[in-house]
């Protein structure tokens, strides 16, 4: 009965009343929704004290500052060299999204295609990198680094962000290459098709939906990535993420209005690739990744 | 217009394909001439598809070879051996367009760009999509996107053509219509063909000589009529419609005919196989349902039964009936038949077929023993 | 049978070869060696350098940078700390996300925007979603403001520098996560199975009980492992909106402080150790537990 009325869609015409009665008749439906506004309105809250804070004069002890200015914004990209920071910042997420894809995506068409004798200690040895905290591994890593004196480098970056990169990758692509039929492969074949015209002329255009997918997600996560890039950058190699935590972080005297101008700036990139990833992928995408 | 066959002579010798330690092929031998339609069947899981992919080289072989014309080629890659290959489910490219699937095997030979397009648009117009070449499958039916695939499997005028249940993903209307499509253009574009399915009233219908196979091994090679009228052994009968399969024991074996009773059963039949039983073997009676009627008379019945399910067909009604003793026995019936009816059954012994079990078991020790064409 | 005795001889010779492909080893399989490579070199290299280098400290011989670790109270501490906000944490968020995600699971207008908005903290990142708890739950925030308007407070209440801080962070920034997921799993139960519940009688709560909670208990299972993967390892929002010296002295920060505040490798490195020790048995347990469940086919798409 009431599965029945939760399938019609919600007033629209002559359904309209049993829908709206079901509602009525429903505490639970409120309360779900009470909570999840309750929490949208403090992550509006978080987002909106931070953006409001970057535009002020001044700001204490009441609802609004006192005046607004945008200072801050030119103040911080001085202060902090933003713009050498962006440069490295992007510099960093393209080279990990290119290397990452290259490594991963024909490893994911063999982990997809093949059972093999030792399969699953080849998945756990990806899975590992996903399920061990940065923190953990990116110490022994950096020290590594600093030994092979790439610590501080921007290549050195690169590599850290790498370790969780290319996993992520493989896992991402699995269900993409799962759902080309293999017999789509078979057909080219008996179309007289060698493997690399295989490769270039079917594989890759049925699968660039996947591989656009993986790339965003892998740059959103790099841009996003705080713990290796921290551990293994030097001054001038820090990301965006990275130098906004050492702004906050950092002794003496600040001004929190340049440093909520730079995490604007820092909200802003992520926004604006944000919305070019939800483009082409589901929201869902975003977060399941080794769910095995 | 009947274009002559590209191909002289297929031969298979003792192709074999083993996964693991289990033969899922056992040798095989059959020979295929030119312009022949020649259908494997078997239930599923008997071999036939390994077989198809063995000779497509999408499996390698784990003995025997496969030569065309006297030329080896189970040695080639698949994209060698320049066979067409129709799919159960299609595998059309979904990024092309039609034209383009069935383009792809031309360009893949640098055929050029004039002398495609004259190839495309002869195949499409064969296969009647001509107006829907601009498409892509997505947008096509399930008939469409399989008469694409037929398109893109012969439009290099393949020497040989294999299909794969190519009408299973297909409804019941769809499968008669396209049936006769293929059948068409197996005979104007002077194919050979090789084709697998289950369903052995499109075996029978489409080709001109069937291999069915049973649990990888050759159960008996003919033509339809060969098949329809003198199964081999009781899988091939099964298979060719004999739904009354009978387990008794022989009393009594004079020349061509047998007596075999058991659980209130007595039949008089035509013994089949080379082996001669003897009294007291067990063998299986096979028995056809339309064959199958109802004692007119004083005829002797093979057995009395209960009407248990009345079908209503048209002309003749299809009974089930059970025996005192819990045989199931399908029969037709033209007169009218109630649930509940007592009927007594009879056959005439020339449609009621005796394999002994001698005679199956004998083949299943000789996996080539059907083998020879 | 002549003709396969024939073949009996080239058969033994692609043998090998032949054997090996059917269980799948073929050329196909060097495709995974590039990427395996990097993983190997990247991940497990250091981390194995890491692992040795944690038994050779200055002192103490070589478990000594263990012993320490376990003899400092302090230090010890910080595994409480770390499960005491993470466990919580993982069992709110996705506890909260199975309720909501249920009631959610039919379609409706604006449901896309919806889950594009919960991807937002996700994006935002650790240290943006800090920088804003502390200035929007901080004692002059509109957090704090709203309340003492409402009447609900006289005086600010501590919501930032302290454990509440940095839960309410891995709320904001682990609810969407557990949720999405969740989601997720659900959507991959076919509707029609609690059709088929409530065609035989169910009431809403016996086909939750009986029928979709049990097919999403697997996919919870994971979305709870994930969950504390993350909560885990938090680190600096520990730092920025938490008591890095008292109640959120987690394990992550022990391990960067040792290595690089006291430069002492070692004992960063065996720190390290004990943290994915720690993390990869919870995973285990908690991995041993799901694979007792059912899972299977539920019905429906993933």
């Amino acid at each position: 009965m009431t599965t029945a009325l939760e399938t019609r869609p919600a007033a629209t015409g002559p359904t309209a009343p049993p829908g709206r009665r079901a509602l009525a008749l429903r505490p639970g439906t409120w309360l779900t929704w009470a909570v999840l506004a309750f929490f949208f309105v403090n992550l509006a809250g978080v987002i909106t004290t931070v953006l409001v804070n970057s535009f002020s004069r001044s700001w204490f002890d009441s609802w609004l500052p006192h005046g607004w200015t945008s200072t801050w914004y030119s103040h911080a990209w001085h202060k902090f060299s933003l713009g050498q920071v962006l440069t490295t910042t992007i510099e960093v997420t393209l080279l990990v999204v290119v290397i990452s894809l290259a490594l991963a995506v024909p490893a994911s068409y063999a982990l997809a295609r093949r059972s093999f004798p030792g399969k699953k200690l080849v998945t756990t040895l990806f899975v590992l990198p996903i399920l061990v905290p940065p923190i953990a591994y990116g110490i022994p890593l950096a020290t590594v680094l600093y030994k092979i004196h790439l610590a501080g480098t921007i290549t050195g970056v690169v590599v850290a962000n790498l370790v969780p990169s290319i996993p992520f990758v493989v896992f991402t692509m699995t269900p993409f290459i799962e759902q080309i039929d293999p017999r789509i492969e078979a057909a080219a074949r008996m179309c007289g098709a060698s493997t690399w015209t295989v490769l270039t002329r079917i594989l890759s255009p049925l699968l660039l939906p996947g591989m656009l997918a993986a790339g965003i997600l892998v740059l959103v996560r790099t841009f996003g990535m705080f713990e290796l890039t921290f551990l293994t950058s030097g001054p001038t190699s820090q990301t965006l993420i990275v130098s906004l935590f050492s702004a906050v972080n950092s002794a003496g005297i600040r001004a929190p209005q340049s440093v909520d101008a730079m995490a604007v700036i820092y909200t802003g990139s992520m926004a604006v690739l944000l919305l070019i990833a939800l483009r082409f992928v589901n929201p869902t995408q975003l977060v399941a990744r080794a769910s095995d | 217009m009947r274009k002559a066959s590209q191909l002289g002579e297929l031969r298979l010798s003792g192709v074999s394909r083993a996964y693991g330690g289990h033969l899922a092929l056992h040798p095989l031998d059959l020979t295929i001439r030119g312009g022949e339609f020649v259908a494997l069947l078997g239930p599923s899981g008997c071999g036939k598809t390994t077989a198809l992919n063995c000779l497509a080289g999408l499996l390698p072989l784990t003995s025997g070879e496969i030569t065309m014309d006297g030329r080896r080629v189970d040695t080639l890659a698949p994209e060698k051996r320049g066979f067409g290959m129709v799919f159960q489910n299609y595998a059309l490219f979904p990024h092309l367009t039609v034209r383009a699937n069935v383009a792809f095997g031309l360009k893949m030979r640098r055929v050029s760009k004039a002398e495609t397009r004259r190839r495309v648009d002869d195949v499409l117009d064969l296969v009647r999509l001509r107006e829907h070449a601009h498409k892509h499958p997505g947008q096509l039916s399930g008939g469409q996107q399989q008469r694409v695939s037929i398109a893109r499997a012969i439009v290099m005028e393949p020497p040989l053509v294999l299909m794969d249940e190519p009408l299973s993903n297909l409804d019941a209307a769809l499968r008669l219509s396209m049936r006769s499509e293929i059948r068409r253009i197996h005979q104007e574009f002077g194919l050979t063909t090789i084709y697998v399915t289950h369903d052995q009233e499109e075996a029978l219908s489409l080709a001109d000589r069937l291999v069915v196979l049973h649990a990888g091994q050759v159960s008996q090679i003919g033509t339809p009529a060969e098949l329809y009228e003198h199964p081999a052994d009781a899988h091939v009968a099964a298979f060719m419609g004999y739904r009354n399969l009978l387990t008794l024991d022989l009393t009594a074996v004079e020349a061509a005919e047998a007596v075999a009773e058991g659980r209130g059963l007595k039949v008089r039949g035509t013994v089949v196989g080379g082996v001669r039983p003897r009294p007291g073997d067990t063998a299986t009676v096979a028995i056809r349902p339309e064959d199958l009627r109802v004692a007119e008379g004083d005829e002797q019945p093979i057995a009395e039964a209960t009407a248990e399910i009345v079908e209503y067909h048209g002309r003749v009604l299809h009974v089930e009936a059970v025996t005192a003793h819990g045989d199931r026995l399908h029969l037709r019936s033209a007169g009218t038949v109630r649930p509940g009816d007592a009927l007594r059954v009879a056959v005439d012994a020339e449609r009621a077929l005796v394999f002994t079990d001698a005679d199956t078991a004998a083949l299943d020790d000789a996996p080539t023993a059907g083998g020879v064409s | 049978m002549t003709v396969s005795a024939v073949a009996r001889p080239a058969a033994t010779k692609l043998a090998l070869r032949h054997r090996l492909a059917e269980r799948g080893v073929d050329r196909t399989l060097l495709l995974i060696l590039p990427g395996a490579l990097a993983v190997l070199a990247l991940f497990c290299y250091p981390f194995l350098y890491g692992l040795q280098l944690s038994f050779q400290p200055t002192k103490g011989g070589f478990l000594g940078a263990y012993r320490a670790f376990f003899s400092d109270p302090f230090a010890r501490k910080s595994i409480w700390s770390t499960f005491s906000l993470a466990i919580p944490a993982s069992l709110i968020n996705v506890g909260a996300s199975v309720p909501i995600s249920y009631r959610m699971r039919r379609e409706f207008r604006g449901k896309r925007l919806l889950l594009a908005v919960l991807v937002v903290p996700i994006t935002l990142g650790t240290v943006l979603t800090a920088e804003g708890i502390l200035e929007f739950y901080g004692p002059a925030g509109w957090f704090n403001r709203t309340l003492h308007w409402l009447g609900l407070a006289d005086s600010p209440v501590h919501l930032t520098m302290n454990y509440t801080g940095v839960l309410l962070s891995l709320i904001i920034s682990g609810f969407p996560f557990s949720y999405l997921l969740t989601h997720s799993y659900l959507s991959g139960i076919h509707p029609s199975l609690e059709k088929a519940a409530a065609t035989l009688g169910a009431g809403w709560w016996q086909r939750f009980r009986y029928v979709t909670f049990p097919l999403l208990l697997p996919g919870l299972m994971t979305t709870f492992c994930l969950s504390f993967v993350m909560a885990f390892a938090v680190f600096p929002s520990a730092l920025m909106v938490g008591d890095p010296d008292g109640k959120t002295h987690v394990i992550s920060i022990e391990v960067y402080q040792a290595a690089l505040e006291r430069f002492d490798y070692v004992q960063g490195c065996a720190d390290a150790m004990i943290m994915t020790a720690l993390m990869l048995a919870v995973l285990a347990a908690l991995t041993g537990l799901r694979a007792r469940l059912y899972s299977g086919a539920t019905g429906g798409k993933g």
